[in-house]
């Protein structure tokens, strides 16, 4: 499904090289982990498969369904079914979070030659998803994420994937700034978009998250590359001992 | 020996030429008692002799009307058409057609009247001044002006339905005037909406004279959507009594060549204002918003927010002037200039001046000029929308989110769909 082959990329106003020759294949209905140390790329990572301008491809290539995606910007990734769960995503003042629903699941199915939902269609979609997230309406009534808190941000953030229903879901350090209990509501949220076409990325400093969302996949990114691929171990492993084994074996 | 010497000092433009003939065509027709006629023509008089403001006047130095505004529109009568929809649905529509008011609404604890009237029988005459030997509005409405509406709101009357004075013109010159006073403790909407309804010329003179008493919450929209051939020169003078508070909001969405003065003077304590701006530029217009705000009392708030986006070759002006006087302790005054800058060729000019004779105040003032935020459209982008789209609905929210700062919410929606549907045309 999705295939990233040597892939080398810069920071595009410096140069700085981040990804150094990545390899990864991620399977349908797999659930990939990818951790690492601060500064390892995973980031980076995040942002060059949401195909963002600040980074410039080198060498190698990315292709998802067999198709290679480094020339699509990050709209017509997005209808293709590229999902990135931001880190942290950005507060949009003055437009509203129902008006910006609305327009990005149409402009999607407008990119996929489905027609618009109806609002009663699209409302009812929206509160069956805000439901299962404990989302409350009134969150909804707000501008894009403004005076959201860091939990609301992140379940606002699985909510927009539930209702584009992408095929490749980025999750970008999702756990970050989550107690025990919102963790628990996103992860079901996660799970329950699991199936035998769609995958996952879940990019995580911690092995927390992973007792939640459980991975087929783990792999170590360190210094732009995966040095280790493994199995749902793995990250126990790297959670017992740290990195400084892995990383100290593959140097 | 320099030749020019000999000339007079201000030798005639062709527009001030036109405009002192067609002063000249219409004696004995313009309305007014003795008082007003001998008024108007001072007024006229010191606009011949100081000629259209240049760049050389400070006030002016942004906007060069006598090289700006090169020709006058032939005077036409009729072309209005008939009055509109309201901005707002359930609005009391109270209409100026081609210049001439339809005071005949009645409205209850409002006192409408037609200016023709107020200056027929010379009470206008107060009225009718240059604000400073720079008022070229004040001067050239006050020779021309033929009608507008007055109206008096009784104190405590708490007016529902907003009241919309409709300015609707064709081609031509049109001089209005608004004096418009809310008592003591009144409350009420007002929406002053100046339109086109042909794209040819017009030259257009407002004056707007708002007095707010004592403990009056008011809150007043001007809507100015002339058309692409438009000269609009607006001038907009508040007091604000004790106690009371005033939205102003100022939109503009059209003209050619447009200037808006905004005098302000906060005569009583505890009084607020909260004045906010959208200029939506395109073409190769010139848009011009001038504010001299007097903070003459102790304890007094204002906030300024304006916000701008300049598309194309238009350019656009902020001059915002905050003076707060010597005994007007405890000021609070905040203004800001945000600008979006959509084309190379566009520009914007903000200048913003504080004199402050009072040292217990707090008065600061901020602006900012930008391209879109890169991360916003990021994130919208990555959520699947087109570039284009994202680019507008960014812009969209960049103004919309102070017209969403009202609390009426038929008047963020219709102001919503005004600013949308500008923008779905010049974007």
């Amino acid at each position: 499904m999705l295939e990233i082959k040597n892939l080398h990329a810069r920071i595009a106003e410096d140069g700085t090289e981040i990804i150094r020759g990545l390899n990864l294949t991620v399977k349908p209905g797999e659930i990939a982990a990818i951790m690492g140390p601060n500064g390892s790329g995973k980031s980076t990572l995040s942002y060059i498969l949401s195909g963002r301008e600040d980074y410039e491809v080198t060498e190698g290539d990315i292709t998802y369904n067999g198709e290679s995606i480094l020339e699509l910007d990050p709209a017509e990734r997005a209808s293709k079914g590229i999902f990135l769960a931001f880190q942290y995503p950005v507060e949009i003042p003055g437009v509203a979070t129902m008006q910006f629903l609305k327009v990005a699941m149409d402009q999607q199915r407008k990119a996929r030659g489905e027609e618009e939902l109806t609002t009663p269609d699209f409302m009812r979609r929206v509160k069956e998803a805000a439901d299962g997230l404990k989302i409350d309406q009134a969150m909804l009534r707000r501008p894009l994420n403004v005076g959201f808190s860091g939990g609301e941000k992140k379940r606002a953030e699985i909510l927009q994937m539930a209702l584009l229903e992408p095929t490749l879901c980025v999750l970008d350090e999702t756990d970050s700034g989550l107690d025990i209990d919102a963790l628990k509501i996103v992860a079901d949220g996660v799970n329950a978009l699991r199936s035998p076409d769609r995958a996952v990325i879940v990019i995580t400093h911690y092995q927390r998250l992973l007792d939640y969302i459980v991975p087929d996949t783990v792999h170590v990114l360190y210094k732009g590359q995966i040095i280790r691929s493994g199995d749902k171990e793995l990250a126990q492993e790297l959670e017992a001992n740290g990195y400084a084994d892995v990383i100290g074996t593959a140097a | 020996m320099n030749i020019q010497a000999n000339q007079p000092a201000s030798r005639l433009t062709a527009a001030e030429t036109a405009l002192v003939e067609a002063f000249a065509a219409q004696i004995g027709e313009l309305p007014g008692d003795g008082a007003v006629t001998g008024t108007r023509d001072r007024l006229l008089d010191d606009l011949k002799k100081a000629g259209l403001p240049t760049r050389r006047i400070e006030s002016w130095h942004y906007t060069d009307l006598k090289n700006l505004f090169r020709s006058v529109p032939e005077r036409v009568t009729g072309g209005a058409g008939d009055s509109v929809d309201a901005l707002v649905k359930g609005s009391k529509v109270l209409a100026v057609l081609q210049g001439e008011a339809d005071a005949s609404a009645s409205i209850d604890d409002v006192t409408v009247t037609a200016y023709r009237d107020q200056l027929a029988d010379g009470s206008a005459v107060k009225g009718l001044t240059a604000l400073d030997k720079d008022d070229a509005i004040g001067r050239l409405n006050g020779s021309f002006v033929r009608d507008g509406l007055a109206l008096a709101v009784a104190a405590n009357a708490e007016i529902e339905a907003p009241i919309e004075l409709q300015a609707l013109h064709g081609a031509g010159q049109i001089h209005t005037r608004f004096p418009v006073s809310f008592g003591a403790g009144s409350k009420a909407t007002i929406v002053e909406r100046h339109l086109a309804v042909t794209e040819d010329a017009a030259l257009v003179s407002s004056v707007s004279d708002i007095a707010l008493e004592d403990g009056a919450d008011i809150t007043w929209i001007i809507l100015q959507q002339q058309g692409p051939m438009d000269t609009h020169l607006g001038q907009i003078r508040v007091t604000l009594g004790a106690e009371s508070k005033l939205r102003l909001y100022v939109v503009n969405a059209g003209g050619k060549l447009v200037r808006q003065e905004l005098r302000i003077e906060v005569q009583g304590e505890g009084a607020e204002l909260t004045l906010r701006g959208v200029n939506l530029l395109g073409g190769d217009s010139h848009t011009d918003v001038t504010l001299v705000l007097g903070h003459n009392v102790p304890h007094t708030n204002s906030t300024e927010t304006f916000r701008n986006v300049v598309f194309d070759k238009a350019s656009g002006v902020f001059q915002g002037m905050i003076k707060v006087a010597p005994d007007a302790q405890k000021t609070d005054a905040k203004m800001a200039c945000n600008t979006l800058l959509m084309s190379d060729d566009a520009d914007f000019s903000v200048k913003p001046e504080l004199e402050i004779f009072a040292d217990d105040v707090i008065c600061g003032h901020g602006a900012t000029v930008a391209d879109t935020d890169r991360n916003h459209l990021f994130y919208l982008m990555a959520r699947g929308v087109p570039e284009n789209k994202a680019r507008a609905m960014l812009v969209n929210a960049f103004v919309a989110e102070i017209v969403e700062e009202l609390e009426e919410e038929n008047l963020v929606e219709a102001l919503e769909d005004v600013i949308s549907t500008w923008l779905e045309k010049h974007a």
